[in-house]
């Protein structure tokens, strides 16, 4: 405990956690990405993969938690800095100002608080399935079934989900702002750390922006995908159904979702 | 040529301060930057008003003693060199320059121009040392140093100490300026015995004095007249969790005497 | 009449360090912390010695009108810093080092002193390495030496081009350890403004604080300056802006005797004035003569044309012409004073007429200019920096500058001053240089004196002092210091002249160059001598001090050093008048080696080289304050030689 204190209360201390926390922010974005990616399959592959999520309420939970605590981690500990960092400066220049610095590096805190509010938008979208906010109608509604079980059809909800203009225009600026993010953050994280020298520092930098370029294209694919045609057929009958059945739903609240997935 | 200045001008560390326009008076373009003032000052000592107050001493770029925030960069337009070493053939005839002090929270003002950057010296007084009593010492060439690590410690130790990093830094972090530091002791052989408590003694008393963070935007080693690499803050922020993962010392055994 | 007694031990030489510090008297361990010392100036001198008498045991109070003790202008030492480590096997020793540090002073400097730096030397390079100064090391991780300064060994150590730097930031870390352990007190932004003598002893300072203008007193059982030296006095040379005699000029006034003030070192290869707003001159290493080429035009006529156009027949290689054994490669005082004739005569080139050329044409093309690049780029940019001219394509324009000044305040063996408790280090005392000071020393003298040889002496003289017996600072003597430095401030503020410190500068600086420069002659000392006390007169009469007493006032700051400055040059006038000899660095035209000389003829000298004087000026001129007014009273201390002949110093 006497460490965590030592940490937490030294400046370089709060960047170990911010760089260790966006590892594993990281590491849950290539895994949601390789996750999202099997849309590009046929809808069972998908609506297995998530159908499969769902059955394993411990490791879901346990994985959200984690990452729920690295995401408030990451932000308190982001806007302690930015305080501080506010407060080392109280009259700034008028001459200009930050000369030489990376000017995605200024743009962090802003990058990072459209990324938060996307994120939540995101879970109110596809996890809540709040049907005020996708302008399509209710998700929980899509049903299929796999194997003769009856599950969520979430190849439905994403092709129908993305079929709406403004909301891929939403992702898309979003992804923007998270490639901005990853090509400073990823390999400031490995300054923060102590992992550079003159050699490798040029292969972190280089290796940074082609994993953050490859991030934006992997997510990006998709709203693009999905506006260029993709799942169209699947979609047409999914919104036909999405018509004919009623439209109360009593599981439409974040609190259904939770209780849905401990059942 | 003449040009005109913008400069900030503040009594003293309590008082207000805001910015002044002058015009020079008619100055040769191979002037250096502070002698550019010198000639401003003698000006505006024959019309009795107060000259501008402004740190310089060595004037050629060594003893860290210049600052300034020319046009909103510490030590004026080009890299690697420190204001005593800027030429006024680097501004275009009748421009304006925006003459600031180094700004940040650490460095009060005291007039003008010229800021306290004792800070640093408190920095250096918490462990930027090698505890070695005068006399007691082994032979020079009794302990070997790869030429790798001895240039590299080098490379750290030109710090001239002028807070041109902190003054550029979006943070006002002091992290390359400490890193320089904690570096050069590091990379010896002389300096490991402190190894671990040196940085954390540093990297407490910079916090202390309230410097920000790094955000590793670069500004610092843009800006710094020795061009001091990123790569020292790296090798800190490695000492300091190598420090913290270790602890602190083990209190000593009971026994002793008898 | 000031005593001068040099206090040199008894015995052969080489033992006189060792038999005295033998000899000395020891203070116990519980007694040192009773003891106050006072250091002021954090240079080399200033740091080692603050930070090892604290590690004794002594209560240090550092004092610096910087505000950090690392910016002293020792920073600045480019080349490196001599050791007698024999570390290449060439054939040198201590006593190489002594001898050559000796011959090289013109044989004007205390042997036992000159001996006793050499010996300490090795002592040096092993407390810095073991602080972590990063030496330039050789690829098997020993460290690497080179020659420097025309030396036939290679003895010097360096740390890239920033030695001096490095060698400080030693020092400076191992004050910050005493600073944090609690054995020094330091005080930064606290300029010393008088030494206050309590009963024939120095017992305190009086500082004035740069940021408040509060003046307060401080009291201790000794005092130690080590405050540097005063070339700032020429106004131009390479010493930092802040550079200035006040402290030692102050302890003059209160009766420590100033030892040989004319001797001056003047460097020959700096860049020349570009103009009268020049506040600094910044020096090119002297290696750039190696493969450059001197000279000037033949004619006064083409002395504006582009030096390309000049043909090879209308160009005066004057340095290979007057010098054929050394060329280019004239000692420094040769090579400076044969500029200042070249340029006497209306030939020297650039905008001022104050400049010779060194061109690097021929080497270009003997070796490439990739070769002239690998060698010297780093210079050849910072003069391009400085001047805006690429001397890879047009000869580079150089001319001397003041750079060091031999003389102090006169010390003995002990460092001690004529005042009991006052103790004089580095550049501010005069003691191991001579009349001319070796390439690679000041460094080795700066670091000696504070590291190992007050640490010991200072002993010798506390122990003759009740521990806790000083006085305190509401004793009368300190009343009537602050007082006095109170009065001054308020004089200078309440001048309201029409000219400010810096013209008054620029015209002493000018007065000095001309008259007690590079070559000085009775005639023109005597005009000095009349211009300076005018100069001083109107000083007092037209100053401009703006602004207020208290708080940051860099006007008033000047103003102080200044009025020290000028009193100063009259007093170096009178000694270099005095001197009718030349030696070193102190060139009278009168006394200069003549082509009937017997020396000349045997080819030991050449016509035009310094002539000493040895029957009637082998001693060291120590100068006693008289009161204000009255002409200072010149003590003679006769230099001894008991080991060493002295000889012509030959160049061939």
């Amino acid at each position: 405990m006497n460490l965590l204190r030592q940490l937490w209360r030294s400046s370089l201390g709060k960047k170990y956690a911010m760089a260790l926390t966006g590892v594993a922010l990281f590491g849950f974005v290539v895994g949601h990405l390789l996750g999202n990616l099997q849309v590009f399959g046929a809808p069972e592959l998908i609506n297995s993969y998530a159908h499969f999520l769902k059955s394993k309420p411990g490791l879901l939970w346990g994985a959200r938690l984690g990452l729920l605590s690295c995401v408030a981690l990451h932000i308190v500990a982001a806007v302690q800095l930015t305080l501080l960092n506010r407060s080392a400066r109280p009259i700034g220049y008028a001459g200009g100002s930050a000369y030489g610095s990376a000017w995605k590096s200024r743009y962090m805190a802003l990058s990072g608080s459209v990324i938060l509010a996307f994120v939540i938008y995101h879970l109110l979208h596809f996890t809540a399935m709040q049907p005020g906010i996708n302008g399509v109608g209710d998700f929980n509604k899509l049903k299929t079934t796999l194997a003769g079980e009856p599950v969520a059809d979430v190849y439905a909800m994403m092709i129908l989900g993305f079929q709406v203009p403004w909301v891929s225009l939403v992702y898309l600026i979003a992804q923007t702002l998270l490639f901005l993010h990853l090509s400073h953050g990823l390999s400031s994280l490995f300054q923060s750390l102590g992992f550079r020298n003159h050699v490798w520092w040029p292969r972190i930098t280089a290796a940074s922006q082609i994993v953050s370029v490859v991030v934006f294209i992997g997510y990006a694919s998709i709203p693009v995908a999905v506006l260029a045609g993709l799942g169209r057929d699947h979609a047409q009958k999914a919104k036909a159904a999405l018509s004919s059945q009623p439209l109360e739903s009593p599981e439409s609240s974040i609190a259904g979702v939770a209780k849905e997935a401990l059942k | 040529m003449k040009v005109t200045l913008k400069v900030w001008r503040q009594k003293d560390q309590k008082a207000p301060g805001g910015f002044q326009i002058y015009q020079s008076p008619e100055l040769n373009p191979n002037m250096s930057f502070l002698e550019m003032l010198d000639v401003v000052n003698e000006d505006l000592a024959g019309r009795g008003e107060d000259p501008i107050a402004f740190d310089h001493d060595c004037r050629e770029g060594i003893c860290g003693t210049c600052s300034l925030v020319i046009d909103g960069k510490p030590h004026g337009p080009h890299q690697g060199v420190a204001t005593c070493q800027t030429y006024m053939r680097s501004f275009r005839n009748g421009v304006e320059i925006v003459i600031e002090p180094f700004r940040a929270r650490p460095f009060p003002i005291i007039k003008d121009l010229v800021c306290d950057r004792k800070s640093f010296d408190r920095i250096q007084q918490a462990g930027g040392f090698i505890s070695v009593r005068t006399g007691s010492t082994p032979d020079a060439n009794s302990i070997l140093i790869p030429k790798e690590n001895s240039d590299l410690a080098m490379d750290a130790a030109q710090c001239i100490g002028c807070g041109a990093c902190v003054a550029a830094c979006k943070n006002a972090s002091a992290m390359l300026f400490v890193s320089a530091k904690v570096s050069h002791f590091g990379l010896l052989p002389q300096g490991q015995p402190e190894r671990h408590r040196r940085v954390t003694a540093m990297v407490q008393q910079m916090d202390e004095e309230g410097f920000g963070a790094c955000t590793v935007t670069g500004s610092c080693e843009a800006v710094c007249p020795k061009s001091i690499s990123l790569d020292f803050i790296a090798r800190m922020n490695r000492d300091f969790a190598v420090a913290l993962l270790k602890g602190g010392p083990k209190k000593p055994s009971s026994g002793g005497a008898g | 009449m000031a005593t001068l007694n040099s206090n040199i031990p008894a015995g052969p030489l080489s033992s006189k360090w060792e038999k005295h510090k033998f000899t000395s008297k020891l203070i116990n361990p519980a007694n040192k912390r009773k003891y106050k010392i006072i250091v002021v100036g954090a240079g080399l001198a200033g740091s080692s010695a603050s930070a090892t008498l604290a590690e004794l045991g002594y209560e240090v109070h550092n004092f610096v009108f910087h505000d950090s003790p690392r910016r002293a202008h020792s920073v600045a030492a480019q080349g490196g810093i001599n050791a007698a480590k024999n570390y290449q096997n060439d054939g040198d020793s201590v006593h190489r080092l002594f001898y050559d540090t000796i011959k090289g002073g013109d044989f004007r400097s205390r042997e036992s002193n000159v001996h006793r730096l050499a010996e300490v030397s090795v002592n040096i390079i092993d407390q810095c390495t073991a602080q972590g100064v990063p030496f330039a090391r050789e690829y098997g991780g020993l460290l690497d030496n080179r020659s420097f300064g025309g030396a036939q060994v290679s003895r010097t150590f360096y740390a890239r081009g920033q030695t001096g730097q490095q060698l400080l930031l030693g020092a400076y870390s191992a004050l910050c350890r005493n600073i944090a352990n609690g054995g020094v007190k330091s005080y930064t932004h606290a300029e010393m403004l008088d030494l206050v003598v309590v009963d024939g002893h120095a017992r305190g300072i009086i500082v004035r604080n740069l940021q408040t203008g509060e003046i307060t007193r401080h009291n201790a059982d000794a005092v130690v300056l080590a405050t540097g030296g005063y070339g700032n006095v020429f106004n131009l040379s390479t010493y930092a802006r802040g550079s200035n005699t006040t402290a030692i000029w102050r302890a003059y006034r209160r009766g420590a005797c100033l030892a040989n003030p004319c001797y001056t070192q003047i460097h020959p290869t700096c860049i020349p004035v570009s103009g009268d707003y020049q506040s600094k001159l910044t020096l090119m290493s002297e290696s750039l003569r190696n493969d450059g080429r001197v000279w000037v035009p033949k004619r006064k006529e083409d002395c504006k044309k582009d030096p390309r156009e000049i043909a090879e027949g209308d160009r005066d290689y004057y340095l290979e012409r007057m010098y054929s054994a050394f060329g280019n490669l004239a000692p420094r005082d040769i090579a400076s004073r044969a500029a200042k004739t070249v340029c006497d005569e209306g030939r020297g080139i650039g905008l001022t007429g104050l400049g010779v050329y060194l061109d690097f044409s021929d080497a270009i093309r003997r070796l490439s200019e990739d070769r002239v690049r690998e060698r010297y780029g780093n210079l050849f940019a910072m003069y391009q920096e400085i001047t805006d001219e690429d001397a890879y394509k047009t000869p580079m324009r150089i001319y001397p500058a003041v750079h060091y000044t031999m003389g102090g305040l006169w010390v003995d063996y002990n460092l001690m001053s004529n005042i009991s408790g006052l103790f004089v280090l580095g550049e501010a005392n005069f003691s191991d240089h001579g009349a001319n000071r070796l390439g690679a020393s000041a460094l080795m003298q700066g670091l000696a004196d504070g590291y190992f040889v007050l640490p010991s002496t200072i002993a010798t003289y506390l122990s003759t002092v009740k521990p806790r017996s000083r006085a305190g600072t509401d004793h009368a003597a300190f009343r009537e210091a602050e007082e006095n430095v109170r009065m001054l401030t308020k004089k200078l503020l309440s001048c309201n002249g029409k000219r400010t410190p810096a013209s008054f500068h620029k015209e002493l600086g000018k007065i000095m160059w001309d008259y007690c420069g590079m070559a000085r002659n009775k005639k023109g000392l005597e005009k000095a001598l009349q211009l300076l006390p005018a100069l001083r007169e109107e000083y007092w009469k037209n100053v401009q001090v703006l602004g207020e007493p208290n708080g940051w006032n860099q006007s008033l700051e000047s103003a102080g050093r200044v009025a020290d400055f000028i009193e100063l040059g009259d007093l170096m006038c009178r000694d270099a008048l005095e001197r009718e000899e030349s030696c070193g660095g102190h060139f009278r035209e009168e006394y200069q080696y003549t082509p009937a000389d017997p020396e000349t003829q045997q080819g030991l000298v050449n016509p035009g080289d310094v002539k000493r004087r040895d029957d009637a000026f082998a001693h060291v001129a120590a100068w006693e304050y008289a009161g204000a007014g009255r002409a200072p009273v010149l003590n003679k201390e006769p230099l001894v030689y008991e080991e060493v002949k002295m000889s012509t110093r030959s160049y061939k």
